[in-house]
């Protein structure tokens, strides 16, 4: 069959642009970020000092490696603001996806039970939200819990609290900042998985005389995994980097590592640690990341 | 009837717990950009002053501007590269590089966004590009695309092969084959892909405050800056603004996108 060969062309014809602009634009970059986090740090613009220029020849290029000088990430692994900023982001990703996983579970399946008709406008009301700004959602807690938010109002009223309660600048505040933020990422794949799921086994295990509590958790839960391992690692990778929520809604006494970044990045306009933490940042997110794209790259290729 | 029920007293609180917590938040804030009162708690009566004060504000018109510019560009380059960047996936053959390539689509979708940020910069700073609203556009472009990629990918994934084939069997060559019996029935997925470029460009704070130069500052920046100092009525006209314009855009190619594929089932947009 000679159309099939002609067919086979295009694939790599179309694979060109977007390849070429990802290596430029994605892979690329990295190895800046890596030069730079090697470099001694400079006042000067750009504010680092160039450890290697590749345009000057592989002579220098040979001093130049010798030059090269891990000083910036010693200064992470010693400097206990750096070590105490990456043990809070994992522990505040593992808290915030667990909580996720508590709350839009049952969502989830709320909407995997609905009728079929009314499956679908409860998939658009969960993914709405997601389409409207990430920082107006946050803004939208500030305006709530503030001092004299609503929260408080309501708890006031319904004396449930004598006066009013510290919200803001609280862990609480950003969990649920969190929460609200990530919320239709962790429902979307568990829906997926469950709306996929027959519903006669849940049936069979009721007939046989398995209670509900028991049905969920060994023929449910177990079905759903593959829903749960997806929609934690969607949320788990980018929340240990998250900079907007923890800095609007998170007390500053504590940071997360994305703030620590962004404070040497903006502020300290010291770019080498903010590269060496940016480094030191992707290697802790490279086992899940790695896990993310073959889960995803089975659920797209070989059909849903 | 046996459906309904087997809806249990669990599942409907959940679902309406789930919505309420999704939307209230939302909802609260709009209705108080409509509050006459400088006071954010305080009801004053329906008032559209801080509309006004907006309108008036030229530093946030202007990042309002820029915004728009950037989201619009960056979406459509987006488009097409994640169109093509899905097709040449879609298709199950090997080509040199194709694992590199579809783990570099994938990435993105999940690295924190300082990373990526970061890495955009110190590579426009390399190369010596001056800041502003073309580096602002490829940064978003960069990041866009792959979820395009995903959107436009899972459609051609449900896709009936045979179509195209058929086409090529009556004399078609494969690029008007897909010109002609593909693009069109992807096509609700890749108006979905722009709009999801779209919103999500219009949102970004952290790659935007990397990769933008001074004196080009975004709305989400602005916004930013504005928030720290505290709430502030007028930002939540802004964002009432934004808000109403995304629903707008997704209205308006929801509509489209069912004209244009009656038959079809609508794409998820996500």
């Amino acid at each position: 069959m000679s159309s099939r060969r002609i067919f086979a062309r295009p694939a790599r014809f179309a694979a060109i642009t977007p390849y070429v602009w990802m290596v430029l634009f994605f892979l690329v970059p990295f190895a800046f970020v890596l030069k730079i986090s090697l470099s001694q740090t400079a006042i000067a613009q750009p504010p680092y000092d160039p450890v290697f220029d590749l345009t000057a020849g592989w002579e220098t290029l040979k001093t130049a490696l010798a030059a090269l000088s891990i000083d910036n990430f010693r200064l992470l692994i010693s400097d206990d603001i750096y070590v105490f900023a990456y043990v809070r982001s994992l522990t505040v990703a593992v808290t915030a996806t667990a909580l996720l996983l508590l709350i839009g579970y049952p969502i989830a399946y709320g909407m995997a039970r609905l009728p079929k008709s009314w499956q679908a406008v409860a998939m658009v009301l969960v993914i709405v939200p997601f389409w409207t700004s990430f920082l107006i959602r946050i803004y939208a807690w500030i305006n709530i819990l503030q001092h004299d938010g609503l929260l408080n109002q309501i708890l006031l009223t319904l004396h449930l609290v004598s006066q009013p309660v510290v919200w803001l600048s609280t862990d609480s505040a950003m969990y649920i900042g969190i929460v609200y933020s990530y919320l239709p990422f962790m429902i979307l794949p568990l829906y997926a998985t469950l709306a996929k799921m027959e519903p006669a086994l849940e049936e069979a295990a009721g007939d046989l005389g398995a209670p509900p509590w028991q049905v969920f958790w060994l023929v449910t839960f177990p079905l759903s995994l593959p829903g749960v391992g997806a929609g934690v690692l969607l949320c788990f990778i980018p929340i240990v980097g998250e900079f907007v929520i923890p800095d609007l809604l998170a007390g500053s006494n504590s940071l997360m590592i994305g703030q620590t970044l962004w404070l040497e990045f903006f502020t300290n306009k010291d770019w080498p640690v903010a590269s060496a933490a940016a480094i030191v940042l992707l290697v802790v997110l490279l086992a899940p990341l790695l896990l993310y794209e073959r889960l995803q790259k089975r659920q797209l290729e070989q059909g849903r | 009837m046996r459906k309904l029920s087997r809806l249990s007293r669990f599942n409907i609180a959940a679902l309406t717990l789930g919505l309420a917590f999704l939307y209230l938040p939302i909802l609260i804030l709009v209705i108080y950009s409509f509050n006459a009162s400088r006071l954010v708690t305080v009801w004053g009566g329906w008032s559209l002053r801080w509309y006004h004060e907006f309108f008036n504000d030229r530093a946030m018109i202007e990042a309002a501007w820029m915004s728009l510019r950037v989201a619009v560009s960056s979406a459509t380059i987006a488009t097409l590269l994640g169109t093509l960047a899905a097709v040449a996936l879609s298709r199950g053959e090997r080509f040199r590089g194709r694992t590199l390539f579809s783990g570099m689509l994938y990435a993105p979708l999940v690295m924190p966004e300082v990373i990526t940020g970061l890495s955009l910069l110190l590579l426009f700073v390399a190369l010596n590009a001056e800041r502003g609203f073309w580096t602002v556009t490829i940064a978003h472009t960069t990041l866009t695309m792959c979820f395009v990629a995903v959107v436009v990918q899972s459609r051609l994934g449900s896709l009936d092969r045979s179509l195209e084939e058929a086409a090529m069997d009556l004399g078609c060559d494969p690029v008007r084959a897909f010109l002609s019996v593909t693009l069109p029935l992807i096509a609700p997925a890749i108006v979905a892909g722009w709009m999801l470029a779209f919103t999500l460009s219009l949102d970004d704070l952290v790659i935007a405050s990397f990769t933008t130069g001074p004196g080009s500052a975004t709305l989400p920046i602005r916004i930013y800056s504005e928030v720290r100092l505290g709430v502030k009525p007028e930002i939540n006209a802004i964002c009432t603004l934004v808000i109403a314009l995304i629903a707008g855009v997704i209205v308006i190619a929801s509509l489209a996108s069912k004209l244009s594929s009656s038959q079809g089932e609508s794409a998820a947009p996500l």
